[in-house]
């Protein structure tokens, strides 16, 4: 039901634009259900939708990043009979989730250099290894780090397409997992007309980790020597007083 | 019903994590072992970060070696002075042991030493523990020799001699020193209290009489692994309160339970069990050490830098 009432806002608001008639129509209007997600003791993972309206037919990308951040990955290599860490690569300015959602095949919906300019689909990420690019490595390396990403279900291929209902609503929902990372991500929504991007939108969507895990984290982060002290002072009251309950068992 | 963990950043079924610890507490009710040497692995095997399975383990033991320490205390079975020789070399081999630890956590390899150290261990404990059993199965059968307290060495030609009267010992200060260090390395590492080598050690090589080894021993692993929490908290962050709650509920359940049960079943074939468990997980680490990866390459915990 509140899906359906924010789509309805969503066309109203859209409708409202184009009668105005004053400049050009927004082209493209988009938003998300929610622009928060708690990460709380039980959180299992959310959905977020994204809906909107176009001003006619066209073709959308909806593209969520996560936020940047430093990834290194190592290769195994064989030593005495055990497998241990070898080379590695880093890789600066990797987004902590990526995920795409069309209404199109990519290779359908724009040509290669468009879909690589908005970094559109995985293989269109610019991963920036710090000049390693031409390393003979390189590419063994990438791969490996979108496949990983994507085992940790942080890069997920498919979110589920982009649907329209009719030609100018359109709406798409976003899945992220239980060990979503937090910070700041980036909505990216594109319309497309004969390959080509015609409007764009963006809106931001914070994950952050609310309630006693997140106290739990900041605090053992911040204040590192009373987190330890309290850890050893739990275990003492838990331990002594477990002796004390069970002495007459 | 799942919870998320702080620390270790992953949602964990309570349940199960509450039967790890009743199982290895009831374990260590039965026999008198920590059983953080099968807690850790465990913990790993349950998706838990390697790291944050030790820091974690080595803040349980505290909880689970406090009483203990009280009941032995008030029998008067802890040799306070060997206690502090003990601890002065654990907190020297324990602090040490953070320190490396934090190095390999950051050189990317701390995972792979604890596999290591962890195969290691458990090949010896398990094997040492089936031995026993077949020694006692032997032993049944004709009576064994009685034994001298213990044997004199060039251990007990070292210097700084010191006298333990409650142990009736004259010996170096630097045995139980060493003693103490290495069981404070094994701690920081391997999230281990370090009975099952120092109560060993204790009997073998310093010659304590049995009576107060357990007092002792437990006496040191409070303090080394108290010692152990604080600094892995400090400079790693890897001690899991929550996780490290769910262990103790579970633990301090199990441990009575064991105690219980103790006395109904036959002590040399639970030995038996615990030591074949032992070594199959062993066996695992070793395995998954061993066995060529499904994936070549692994995405790096780059020690909290992202």
């Amino acid at each position: 039901m509140a899906r359906l009432a924010l789509l309805l806002l969503a066309l109203i608001a859209a409708g409202q634009v184009a009668p105005g008639g004053k400049a050009r129509a927004e082209p493209l209007v988009a938003d998300l259900s929610s622009h928060l997600i708690a990460i709380t003791t039980g959180f299992t993972g959310a959905e977020v939708l994204v809906f909107g309206a176009t001003d006619g037919e066209g073709d959308v990308a909806v593209i969520v990043r996560g936020p940047e951040r430093e990834e290194i990955v190592r290769r195994k290599q064989r030593m005495g009979g055990i497998w241990i860490h070898g080379q590695s690569f880093r890789f600066r300015r990797v987004p902590a989730f990526y995920t795409v959602a069309t209404t199109k095949p990519l290779n359908e919906l724009a040509t290669q250099p468009v879909l690589a300019r908005h970094q559109i689909g995985l293989e269109n990420l610019r991963l920036d290894a710090g000049g390693r690019e031409s390393d003979p490595d390189y590419k063994a390396f990438a791969d490996a780090l979108i496949r990983l990403k994507q085992s940790e279900l942080l890069f997920p291929q498919s979110t589920g397409k982009v649907q329209f209902l009719g030609n100018q609503l359109f709406r798409a929902s976003i899945g992220f997992p239980a060990n979503v990372p937090v910070g700041t991500y980036l909505v990216e929504v594109f319309l497309l007309r004969n390959g080509e991007v015609v409007g764009a939108q963006s809106a931001p969507l914070v994950i952050s980790k609310i309630g006693l895990g997140a106290d739990i984290f900041l605090f053992a982060h911040r204040d590192a020597p009373i987190y330890g002290a309290i850890a050893i002072l739990m275990a003492l009251v838990a331990g002594s007083s477990a002796a004390y309950l069970f002495r007459k068992v | 019903m799942y919870v998320y963990l702080p620390i270790a950043e992953i949602s964990v079924n309570v349940f199960l994590i509450l039967a790890m610890g009743t199982a290895v507490g009831f374990l260590s009710g039965l026999f008198g072992v920590g059983g953080g040497f099968l807690m850790t692995p465990l913990l790993i095997f349950a998706g838990i970060p390697p790291a944050v399975a030790v820091g974690t383990e080595a803040n349980k033991i505290v909880a689970s070696s406090v009483s203990g320490v009280f009941a032995h205390w008030r029998r008067g079975n802890v040799d306070v002075k060997m206690g502090l020789v003990l601890l002065v070399g654990g907190f020297i081999g324990s602090s040490l042991g953070v320190w490396l630890f934090g190095l390999l956590r950051a050189i990317g390899q701390i995972d792979l030493v604890i596999r290591i150290a962890y195969v290691i261990f458990l090949g010896i404990v398990g094997g040492l523990m089936l031995l026993e059993t077949a020694r006692t199965v032997l032993r049944a059968r004709r009576k064994a020799p009685a034994r001298k307290l213990h044997q004199h060495t060039w251990l007990h030609g070292l210097p700084f001699k010191i006298r333990f009267r409650r142990s009736k010992l004259y010996i170096s200060a630097l045995l139980p020193l060493f003693v103490g260090f290495a069981v404070g390395v094994l701690a920081a590492i391997m999230g281990v209290g370090g009975g099952f080598i120092m109560v060993p050690a204790m009997i073998y090589l310093l010659g304590m009489p049995t009576s107060v080894v357990i007092g002792t021993s437990l006496f040191q692993i409070l303090f080394v692994t108290a010692n152990v929490t604080f600094l892995q908290a400090l400079h790693n962050q890897t001690v899991d309160i929550v996780l490290g709650l769910f262990l103790v509920l579970g633990g301090v359940v199990g441990a009575q339970l064991g105690v219980m049960y103790g006395t109904k079943l036959r002590a040399d074939w639970m030995r038996a069990l615990l030591g074949t468990l032992v070594i199959a997980v062993g066996a695992k680490l070793f395995f998954d050490l061993v066995a060529t990866p499904d994936d070549m390459f692994t995405l790096g915990d780059s020690a909290g830098m992202h």
